[in-house]
């Protein structure tokens, strides 16, 4: 072979090693990404959201307070409120900024409800949770700002935009779903409700430690301060509320700072702890894991009563009337209602839900 | 000439001192087998061969190492 | 920066980038920026320490320069005139004189530092233990790879002073050479006449050059992130306790461990030269397929190539000419025997340089113990040439055999194995006390029976890291017969892409990095 043609078969060669390597690693990425499929289904929730085909007049976002809590369903069917939970996994403020900031981008919500009750982390907290709200995103300045105010210690950026490098030694514990959903993922929850038909009665509270500091840190405050002037210059009102979980613990000096930036700032904070009786919450029937989430009975009992509230205090319109809309509900509802089935049927089979956990952790 | 040759072959050492000229380059001689040689060369013609003069050119064959030693005893 | 993060191949990205960019006469300096920036990047104390380093043996350099010019024009001027022979010779001890003050001067000052920084502690330590004194232990950060440019330099001075290269007179070329950052965090510890026209010199673009320098980056990642990296769990596992893992599992731990430090420190040199090759530089290699030696002399001359070399040229012969050593030696034959005084200075000198060497690998006494055993085998091989000369004459056909050449090999590997294990557990009782249960007990049955998975690698694990290592014996043994396997390689496009492709592939997939993989530092980024 003379040296020339040599030289061009290496250019050539070297071409198509580079994309053949682009495309690997990128495929490769695409198997070894985790896919939250079934156990972990927190995992899977930040990406369905842009599957949604109508808009939303109400927008949550906030942590497993919010996608355990309400129920977009229930607030549908007794008001007509389109509503969608933009939730996540221990979903820290500057997340749900970020992830507010990509709402308005593609609808304008009339009112958004942030659950305060991440506002006690001031710092990033774990990488495992970061990349369960974050790795859903499509790539963009929300997503990228989010990742940088996001990352722990020792995380790269690069790795969040290569996911390869991340998910890479999952090699050894790939499984059947892993390939199956490479390219494709199924719903978990019905607009961002992740649905729990178990109950756990609660039967004793632990006692809330006291903590050195009570003080809510900057970052929250300043990220706060963002969510209402992005809320402002879109036009929704921001509803700030803490939801009736009983434990971790709402410690009354947090409550304090909040209802009083509330007031400094002409927002609304509804506590609903306080309500709790008025709700009708019965901590016996309506948590799945003894006090911490409240499971498909309390959510609905919560959406009922917030329902209330949105339609009322806010004026949040009721679209039942608009067919589209309907529709769109009508297969939410269904869906929701074979779900509970499932669950049910799943109950009194194995006496714990099989497929939406990671087992029986009774 | 043929004193270096005496001594070198005196030193047990299992190499061609006569027609190698590539004693070090090669493998030959190792660090150890410089050293004794050295210390031979040293004591025989009375001189100090300095750290410096330790390099490959010096030692590769017997002919660069009487060399050295004719210009170590001219300074 | 480590070799492994992110940030590294950044930097290395954008350098390569920029360095082919910028005008050629550009180039070293654009090296000098990035080591820079390097170095920078494990903190400005370490270097304020380098600087220190390199302006000493700038100044050192040229005053010698000057002086060794200053001796040879007044002489060259002088030729046949007034001075006597006994004068000239009278003038040039006097210049010599005076270029040794600066020599050791500018030994001293490198040196020193390197000695405060590193050795205070072993210092205090010992007088401590030895006096029942209390002195308290000093923090001390050791700047990053300071034994490693210490060397360097130091090699670069003695160089000048005995008039084997000419001192630079641009300070910045000085500072390059020392802080080269392909060779800071392991070597090889390289000549400055090797480097000198090679470092300073302009570098075109060459698509071969460039291509052989990424892949043998590639081929360094490989051996560093998928087989070092991934055993390194399971040796630490081992050497940490020592109580219950004895006997089979001590043996299995120094062959592991052999494993681990050759693709760790190869790896690394791999990287370094691979980087340097790229950028149009061509640095000496620090191994020659070491394991294939069939003693420990050879391996010696196979395993750190440069760092042996250093020893040898500036402690070994020194030390071996030095006068007060001649001379002892020579009472010692007509005192003691003929044999014993000849051997007294090549005894003395090695003995000397493996135990600094050992010194040098870390400021403790299982390193110095190491170092002295490796003397204590040398010389022990040396005693018994005759006896083995006589050996091989009378049975060739058995010793140019290759069951032989197999033998000899294994028994040089176990050897090496075993004095490593000082290495392993950094305590020389404990060290010993391991070694010795490999002979009394025999719970190979227990080792076999799934304990393997107990140290933090799965059978996943050990199967890639059993194929890694057969592909470097592999490409070893293809290294041994036909020379560079690149270059076999280049001639054939297709398959060469083929291969890096798998082992890009391979690298991304098997290595350990990113998170949920500590971060693990080359091995020798501590000596």
């Amino acid at each position: 072979m003379s040296k020339k043609s040599n030289k061009k078969l290496h250019i050539i060669c070297l071409a198509v090693f580079t994309v053949l390597l682009c495309a690997a690693v990128w495929l490769l990425g695409r198997i070894t990404e985790p896919k939250y499929m079934s156990g972990v289904l927190e995992g899977a929730m930040t990406q369905e959201y842009y599957n949604e085909e109508n808009s939303h007049d109400v927008i949550f976002v906030g942590d497993c307070e919010v996608y355990e809590n309400f129920s977009p369903v229930t607030m549908w069917e007794e008001h007509g409120i389109t509503s969608y939970i933009r939730g996540s996994a221990q979903q820290l403020i500057w997340q749900s900024y970020y992830l507010l900031e990509e709402v308005f981008e593609r609808e304008s919500p009339k009112v958004v409800v942030y659950n305060v009750q991440s506002m006690k982390y001031d710092a990033p907290q774990s990488e495992a949770y970061n990349r369960m709200t974050l790795d859903g995103m499509p790539l963009s300045k929300h997503k990228l700002d989010a990742i940088k105010a996001s990352m722990t210690e020792n995380e790269d950026m690069i790795s969040y935009l290569i996911p390869f490098l991340r998910y890479h030694s999952r090699w050894s514990e790939l499984t059947d779903e892993d390939f199956e959903y490479a390219f494709r993922r199924d719903s978990v929850t019905i607009a961002g409700y992740l649905m729990r038909a178990d109950v756990e009665p609660m039967t004793k509270l632990p006692t809330a430690p006291v903590l050195d500091d009570y003080t809510i840190g900057d970052t929250c405050w300043e990220y706060l301060d963002k969510m209402q002037k992005l809320c402002d210059a879109n036009g929704a009102t921001l509803i700030l509320i803490k939801s009736p979980s009983l434990w971790p613990h709402w410690y009354d000096q947090w409550d304090e700072q909040i209802s009083d930036y509330a007031a400094e700032h002409g927002l609304d904070y509804i506590n609903l702890l306080d309500v709790s009786d008025d709700i009708g919450i019965d901590m016996q029937t309506d948590t799945y894991d003894a006090g911490l989430h409240l499971n498909i009975y309390g959510a609905e009992k919560l959406s009922r009563y917030f329902a209330d509230i949105l339609a009322g205090r806010y004026g949040v319109p009721d679209r039942s009337e608009d067919e589209t809309i309907a529709a769109d509900w009508e297969n939410k509802c269904n869906a929701y209602y074979e779900l509970l089935a499932a669950q049910n049927a799943e109950l009194e089979e194995y006496g714990y839900l099989k497929s939406w956990t990671l087992g029986d952790e009774k | 000439m043929e004193e270096i040759l005496d001594i070198l072959n005196g030193l047990g050492l299992d190499a061609d001192f006569e027609h190698c000229t590539t004693l070090i380059d090669d493998g030959i001689l190792e660090s150890l087998d410089i050293v004794t040689i050295i210390a031979e060369l040293s004591d025989a013609f009375d001189i100090t061969i300095p750290a410096r003069d330790i390099v490959p050119e010096n030692f590769n064959s017997a002919e660069a190492m009487l060399n050295m030693v004719n210009r170590l005893l001219d300074e | 920066m480590l070799f492994t993060s992110y940030g590294f191949i950044a930097f290395l990205a954008v350098l390569f980038v920029l360095y082919y960019l910028i005008p050629k006469r550009f180039q070293w300096l654009l090296l000098l920026a990035a080591d820079i920036v390097f170095y920078a990047c494990a903190g400005w104390k370490g270097l304020c320490f380098m600087a220190a380093t390199v302006v000493v043996s700038w100044a050192a350099t040229n005053l010698m320069g000057a002086s060794l010019a200053k001796q040879k024009s007044f002489l060259k001027s002088d030729e046949g005139k007034t001075l006597e022979r006994a004068e000239r010779k009278a003038y040039k001890k006097q210049c010599e004189k005076h270029r040794k003050v600066i020599f050791v001067l500018a030994l001293v000052a490198d040196l020193g530092i390197l000695a405060a920084l590193k050795y205070t502690n072993f210092l205090i330590t010992n007088v401590n233990a030895l006096f029942s004194a209390d002195i308290a232990a000093v923090d001390w950060v050791l700047p990053l790879g300071i034994s490693f440019y210490t060397f360097q330099t130091v090699s670069y001075v003695i160089d000048v002073y005995w008039e084997k290269v000419e001192p630079e007179k641009n300070i910045l070329r000085v500072a390059l050479f020392t802080s080269f950052f392909p060779l800071l965090i392991q070597g090889p510890i390289s000549r400055f006449g090797d480097l000198k026209d090679t470092l300073f010199a302009e570098h075109k673009a060459d698509f071969k050059q460039i291509s052989f320098g990424l892949q043998r980056i590639l081929w360094g990642y490989f051996k560093k992130l998928v087989i070092a990296d991934r055993l390194l769990a399971a040796v630490t596992a081992l050497c940490g306790d020592p109580l219950t893992y004895t006997g089979a599992y001590v043996f299995i731990g120094a062959v592991l461990y052999a494993a681990e430090l050759y693709a760790d420190f190869t790896g690394g040199i791999d990287i370094t030269i691979g980087v340097a090759q790229v950028l149009g530089i061509k640095v000496k290699e620090n191994f020659i397929r070491p394991y294939f030696s069939r003693n420990i002399a050879e391996y010696w001359r196979r395993w750190h190539i440069s760092m042996g070399t250093w020893f040898k040229d500036y402690i070994f012969y020194p030390l071996s000419v030095a006068p007060w050593l001649l001379k002892l030696s020579k009472s010692a034959r007509k005192k003691i025997s003929d044999g014993f005084g000849r051997k007294l200075s090549v005894y003395v000198s090695t003995i000397v340089t493996w135990f600094l060497t050992g010194l040098w690998h870390g400021a403790a006494w299982n390193f110095v113990v190491w170092g002295l055993l490796n003397a204590f085998f040398i010389l022990l091989a040396e005693e018994f040439k005759p006896v083995s000369q006589r050996f091989r004459a009378k049975h060739e056909r058995l010793v140019s055999g290759f069951g032989y050449r197999v033998f000899e090999t294994l028994r040089t590997f176990l050897l090496m194995c075993s004095l490593r294990v000082l290495d392993c557990y950094r305590d020389v009782a404990v060290s010993f006390r391991a070694l010795g249960t490999v002979f009394t007990d025999f719970n190979w049955g227990e080792v076999f029976s799934g304990a393997l998975l107990q140290l933090g690698l799965t059978s996943a694990d050990y199967l890639i890291a059993a194929v890694g290592v057969v592909i470097m014996f592999a490409v070893s043994c293809i290294q041994e017969k036909h020379g560079s396997v690149r270059e076999v390689l280049w001639e054939k496009p297709v398959l060469c892409y083929a291969v890096f492709f798998v082992l890009a592939v391979a690298v991304l997939t098997f290595g350990a990095y990113g998170v949920g993989y500590d971060a693990t530092q080359f091995i020798y980024n501590q000596f």
